[in-house]
């Protein structure tokens, strides 16, 4: 298992972050928030990210895909999030393009080509409680005549109000909590029935609530097999942990290094205050949980690509200490920055509140402590 | 097939032929093989995996074949380390020598000094402890006191050393004293070999919470000490300690050589003694929490590991995250020895009553033996300074 980038994933990551750096720093984040964007990001950023080709990293190479692994993607959302790059990348690539290519028949996956291209976005709704817990799963999905009706219910849906088709998780039988019955469904949002409501959320991401009422779906919007979703949600669960602990991984480097720098340049009784121990301790064992947060990420990153068996294990692990760490040093972060940590100037408190959201996506760290125990037996 | 490969598979097979089956059952106490004049093995089978480890060459596998090292690459000592563990096979040899003031002597020593002490030490003849610490100099190491003074053909030693380690059972000690009291503290050090048979030299093993008493205190009373035992230059042997230093952390992030390992693992326990509900989960939620907590920062303490040797193969070593491990590593180990008393609750508060299982009560003596793993080498605090400093470049 290698956990080291090689050279072109090095290459990969130099290209992207030199491009995000130059086009879509944090100052453009603060912009799209301050002036409420509609879409939530942009569209011309997210066209050119494409033309490098990002969309495309893990993707089959019978669909454009260009072989630099989780690895390389990770190293890509890193970069993301360190400047807090806001883009369909996690949506409509990490999480749609995943379910297709793992889910899909042929004529479906046929699509990946336009998500890669960028000219198609996906997004997928699962979430319908307070909390991330697919297996509670109500959303209906009966059978007729003609194919499907969908009733019920989604929210937290990443980028939904602007994805050009959702992919849906429901149930088509048994009860919720249980894993027989999970089916996924794809369908235009166009669909009549489907309503759609845009939140922002106060890292400035937009998320949408989404009803379903009898909306009638043909039998090929069927994802895969009906009634036996489970593995396939649980290996979106894997992928997308993994790489939403990626971005966050970016994020409390960032934030971290903003926090240093600040310690070293500002004065108080006539020192340095990155001088005073009591500081430097709680930085010293951030970067402790900074290093472990990164080897949990990168092996997890490292075992996707090698298709190990204890991916599951590893993703949990790697979610759950992604939230804690950047949950830590993003609150370490505003406390050591004093009184400026808590103003808007500052771009402190934005990583602040992409942390918590971010804690949400695919599962915060109980759901994932808990995960970890169940696949572990005890 | 690659040479590495070929290497493995030999190595699995010699491995599988040399190592006797009870030389790959977790090592007790009792069992561990000490080398040194008073060397003892605790069985024949011992005996016998020592010496085909030492007549390979593999005691010390990446030191050179002249000193009776195996000369081994770093990508084939670590396969050697990884077939090891995977067979189980215990360490042929018990050595402060062989693990901390062998690697410093070999970039620090000259050729006889060389010759004569790593080739000791690789065939088991002597065994060495470690004189840093003083009972007035211990994070303030530099501060030590223990004197030497330059009598033309030799040193005279006086003073005392604390918290070493097997003292009582070592042949020789390397030593840090004073040989100059005008210049900065770091810069007046010198690295001192001295025979623990010399004139003048006593030692008396200290009790510890555990009950055990593997620390000792050493003291110089006028020990006369050869010229040629200087390692390196007189007031250079700061350099050298550092350099040992570097070895010890390692170590000591590395495996805790000194307690008898877990029979079985923290899941396994917690699962015997709290036992499961009918959905197969920990009957005590919030225990269920600390040890997925602790399993979880285990795993990513392994991977940490994995992560420094990748990179100093593909020669981007990252200088930060070494310096993390060793206050990481204890830490959670404490934490997991914290998690076991939790776990054995009434059943886990003695080591002493023969009553008890003796697996619990080796856990119960670990925890109370851990709690050195935060002071030794190099205090938790001592470590986060260094790490402050070091690595991320906050200023003193």
């Amino acid at each position: 298992m290698n956990m080291v980038l090689n050279e072109e994933q090095r290459l990969l990551k130099d290209t992207i972050q030199d491009f995000l750096s130059t086009n879509a720093p944090v100052t453009a984040f603060r912009k799209l928030r301050d002036t409420q964007d509609n879409q939530g990001y942009s569209t011309e950023l997210w066209r050119h990210l494409c033309e490098l080709g990002i969309a495309a990293i893990v993707m089959p190479e019978e669909h454009g895909g260009l072989g630099f692994g989780y690895l390389g993607l990770g190293a890509v959302l890193e970069e993301c999030g360190k400047n807090l790059t806001a883009s369909p990348l996690l949506a409509s690539v990490v999480l749609g393009a995943s379910a297709l290519e793992l889910a899909g028949n042929e004529t479906q996956q046929s699509l990946l080509d336009e998500v890669a291209s960028g000219s198609l976005t996906l997004a997928l709704a699962i979430d319908e409680h307070s909390h991330f817990d697919p297996l509670q799963t109500r959303t209906s999905l009966t059978e007729n005549d003609s194919g499907f009706t969908l009733n019920g219910h989604k929210v937290f849906v990443l980028d939904g109000h602007t994805a050009d088709r959702l992919i849906v998780v429901t149930r088509s039988r048994g009860e919720a909590g249980s894993r027989d019955g999970l089916s996924l469904v794809m369908l235009d949002s166009q669909t009549p029935g489907v309503k759609i409501d845009r939140h922002q959320l106060m890292d400035g991401r937009n998320v949408a609530s989404i009803q379903f009422e009898q909306v009638s779906l043909p039998a090929d919007a069927l994802l895969g097999e009906l009634h036996n979703g489970f593995a396939v949600i649980h290996t979106l669960i894997d992928r997308a942990a993994i790489c939403v602990a990626a971005e966050m991984l970016g994020s409390a480097q960032e934030v971290f290094d903003r926090t240093l720098e600040y310690l070293k340049e500002r004065e108080q009784f006539g020192v340095k205050i990155g001088s005073f121990q009591a500081l430097q301790h709680r930085c010293a064992q951030m970067l402790c949980q900074l290093e472990h947060c990164r080897s949990a990420v990168v092996g997890a990153l490292a075992a996707l690509d090698k298709g190990s068996r204890g991916v599951s294990v590893q993703a949990s692990t790697a979610k759950a200490l992604a939230n804690d760490c950047l949950q830590h040093i993003s609150n370490e972060a505003v406390q050591m920055h004093g009184g400026m940590g808590v103003t808007d100037e500052l771009d402190i408190g934005l990583f602040l509140k992409r942390s918590r959201v971010c804690n949400q996506i695919f599962g915060d760290s109980i759901y994932h402590r808990d995960r970890f125990a169940t696949l572990m037996g005890y | 097939m690659s040479s590495l490969d070929q290497f493995r598979q030999e190595t699995r097979e010699w491995l599988s032929k040399n190592c006797p089956e009870s030389q790959r059952q977790p090592v007790k106490k009792n069992e561990i093989i000490w080398g040194g004049r008073r060397r003892k093995f605790p069985s024949v089978d011992a005996q016998l995996w020592f010496e085909r480890m030492r007549d390979k060459g593999w005691i010390a596998p990446d030191w050179p074949k002249e000193y009776g090292g195996g000369n081994l690459s770093v990508d084939e000592c670590k396969i050697l380390e990884q077939e090891m563990r995977s067979l189980g096979c215990r360490p042929p040899l018990y050595d402060q020598g062989l693990w901390m003031f062998g690697p410093a002597l070999l970039k620090y020593g000259s050729e006889d000094q060389k010759k004569e002490h790593l080739t000791k030490i690789t065939q088991g003849e002597i065994r060495w402890c470690q004189g840093y610490s003083e009972p007035g100099a211990g994070s303030d190491l530099a501060g030590l006191k223990t004197k030497a003074e330059d009598c033309g053909d030799h040193f005279l030693v006086n003073g005392s050393k604390i918290w070493t380690t097997y003292a009582d059972q070592a042949d020789w000690i390397f030593c840090l004293v004073r040989t100059n009291t005008e210049v900065a503290k770091q810069q007046g050090i010198s690295f001192l070999l001295i025979d623990m048979e010399s004139e003048g030299v006593t030692t008396s093993p200290i009790e510890l919470i555990s009950g055990e008493s593997e620390f000792c205190q050493t003291f110089f009373d006028n020990v006369k000490v050869p010229k040629e035992n200087l390692v390196y230059e007189v007031d250079k042997g700061w350099e050298v300690a550092k350099e040992v230093l570097k070895h010890e952390r390692k170590l000591i992030s590395k495996l805790d050589h000194m307690t008898e390992k877990e029979d079985r693992s923290v899941m396994e326990l917690a699962k015997e003694v709290i036992g499961l509900d009918s959905n197969g989960k920990l009957r005590n939620s919030s225990l269920r929490d600390q040890l997925t907590r602790h399993l979880m920062a285990e795993q990513a303490d392994q991977l940490s590991g994995l992560r420094i040797f990748q990179q100093m193969r593909a020669g981007q070593p990252d200088p930060k995250l070494p310096l993390t491990m060793k206050y990481a590593n204890t830490s959670e180990q404490q934490r997991k020895d914290e998690l076991f008393l939790a776990i054995l609750g009434n059943q886990g508060l003695t080591w002493q009553d023969e009553a008890f299982p003796k697996s619990y009560r080796t856990l119960v003596q670990n925890w109370a033996y851990n709690k050195s793993l935060t002071i030794a080498g190099g205090t938790s605090e001592i470590q986060l300074n260094i790490i402050a400093k070091r690595a991320l470049g906050l200023p003193e």
